[in-house]
């Protein structure tokens, strides 16, 4: 079978706006949540998230340019310029061929959604801009993308809630793997930190009024957020014909549908795309250095997962720490996954875990390593990132120390 | 006066009662004050819409939160409890 790897990552989320800036954050331990600033906050019961702050589009794109681009194909587009930036790769005539991009979104162009419902339901406007359309379409980052880099293999979005980012990435793995590309760009991104987007989450009363402190006693909910990262996957072969620096490998996907509740969380689903994706890594859970958790910080959530880890871990779960990156930077929706695999990078690359921050107090229904407030430094070979999805779709990305 | 408040207090009980049954898709008369939503067959989703059609039904909000399980602002323990609340909620609107 054809190994893939990671030879470029870019990001811009709550913590920061390229890979570096995002490490010493989640190092730090920086939380990114904070009042919102969207339009007619004073209507929204749930007035925090973790935004992204001092990001001008126009340094970044032409002016004419922006017109086409709702705020999550901007994320999508500046990652990955910087991912592709790092691996060093020319898409010459023949790679373009064998190159291509897999997206996850959940709610794709949101904001241009809510923009533009409210110019003519409120405001009564007969006419809206003429590039509405693809402007909101969910393959609109994936589209972009393409066409910046000229590649001209497979291309799509996929759309799993808060899986999203992980299902893309493991869409990708499996098209390299197979053969059907050489390079595939791949991750997500998210942006609706506006008065819908934001107004249908609280509508679930799952929303934390104050921060998001997963598996902690005391958590009251999660926090939304913005943001996505991008990646550069290519076949280990193609990444050392070229000589590159390989950032991490990817070593094995999982995915299963619990096949149960629409939101409620589920303790089997998630037990066996963990065990899927162990085994399509070929790595025993002894070996297994880091987990970041999907850890939302709703009740439900997490005590859920704390019990799907010990199936899945058994003892050896009390010797592997379990964070969950989303008390730094928020919950992305369906860029978080791919935001929580810098975290794993940061693991893997550098040594270091990301904690989980604003955690009080121990709850005995997660009985976990969470790493609480502080970073910590621990050798890592192997880490997984877990993302379980309303609708009961889960995805579990595994990624191994090059 | 009396009677009126009476009355008033009346209304609310039978509009959340219709709420409920409308959610549990049972009949109102078979729902008494002690139920539990659970011993109608009601959900998380099926509470969160019934707390929903409650804030609509009387212009009131509802201080739920569904990751707080003793709910201390807003007791659930039964139909009779969830009366009680929103005819609280109701009066303090009212003064």
């Amino acid at each position: 079978m054809r190994r893939v790897v990671i030879t470029g990552a870019g990001t811009l989320n709550p913590l920061g706006h390229d890979l570096r800036s995002t490490w010493d954050a989640m190092q730090a331990g920086h939380c990114a949540i904070d009042r919102l600033t969207c339009r007619d906050l004073d209507r929204l019961s749930v007035q925090v998230g973790a935004e992204i702050r001092g990001f001008d589009p126009v340094a970044h794109f032409e002016r004419g340019k922006l017109s086409l681009l709702d705020r999550f194909t901007q994320i999508a587009l500046v990652s990955a310029r910087q991912a592709m930036a790092q691996s060093g790769l020319q898409i010459t005539e023949e790679l373009a061929l064998r190159a291509g991009v897999v997206m996850g979104t959940a709610g794709g162009g949101n904001t241009t959604v809510d923009d533009n419902y409210r110019a003519v339901f409120e405001e009564g406007r007969n006419r809206v801009h003429p590039l509405v359309v693809p402007r909101l379409m969910h393959n609109a980052a994936a589209s972009h993308i393409s066409m910046e880099f000229g590649l001209k293999g497979p291309g799509l979005t996929v759309s799993t809630a808060c899986a999203s980012a992980n299902h893309a990435m493991g869409q990708a793995l499996m098209m390299l793997r197979s053969g059907m590309a050489d390079v595939m760009l791949t991750g997500g991104s998210e942006a609706m930190l506006c008065f819908g987007g934001l107004k249908a989450w609280e509508g679930l009363r799952v929303m934390a009024r104050d921060t998001c402190r997963p598996f902690s006693r005391d958590r009251s909910g999660l926090v939304q957020g913005e943001g996505g990262a991008v990646f550069v996957f290519e076949t280990l072969e193609h990444a050392q014909a070229r000589g590159a620096e390989i950032l991490a490998e990817v070593a094995g996907f999982g995915l299963s549908s619990d096949a149960g509740d629409i939101v409620a969380p589920d303790l089997d689903g998630p037990v066996r795309a963990m065990r899927m994706a162990l085994a399509d890594a070929g790595v025993a859970p002894e070996d297994l250095g880091y987990v970041n958790a999907h850890g939302t910080g709703t009740t439900a959530n997490d005590r859920t997962e704390a019990q799907a880890l010990r199936r899945v871990l058994g003892a050896h779960l009390d010797k592997v720490p379990v964070s969950s990156s989303k008390s730094l930077h928020g919950h992305l929706i369906g860029g978080t996954s791919a935001v929580e695999l810098l975290a794993c990078l940061l693991a893997l690359r550098e040594g270091v875990i990301a904690p989980t921050v604003n955690f009080t107090e121990a709850d005995p229904d997660c009985p976990l390593d969470v790493v609480p407030n502080e970073a910590r430094r621990a050798p890592v070979d192997v880490a997984m990132s877990n993302a379980f999805a309303f609708g009961g779709l889960n995805a579990v990305l595994m990624l191994r120390r090059a | 006066m009396e009677l009126d408040v009476m009355q008033d207090k009346d209304e609310v009980a039978q509009a959340v009662i219709e709420i409920i049954a409308e959610q549990a898709m049972i009949d109102r008369a078979d729902i008494s004050r002690d139920n539990t939503l659970s011993d109608l067959g009601l959900d998380s989703l099926g509470l969160v819409e019934c707390i929903f059609g409650i804030e609509e039904r009387f212009g009131i909000t509802v201080p739920f939160n569904a990751n707080t399980p003793d709910q201390p602002e807003f007791d659930i323990s039964s139909v009779g409890a969830i009366i009680s609340e929103v005819e609280k909620l109701v009066a303090r609107q009212a003064a």
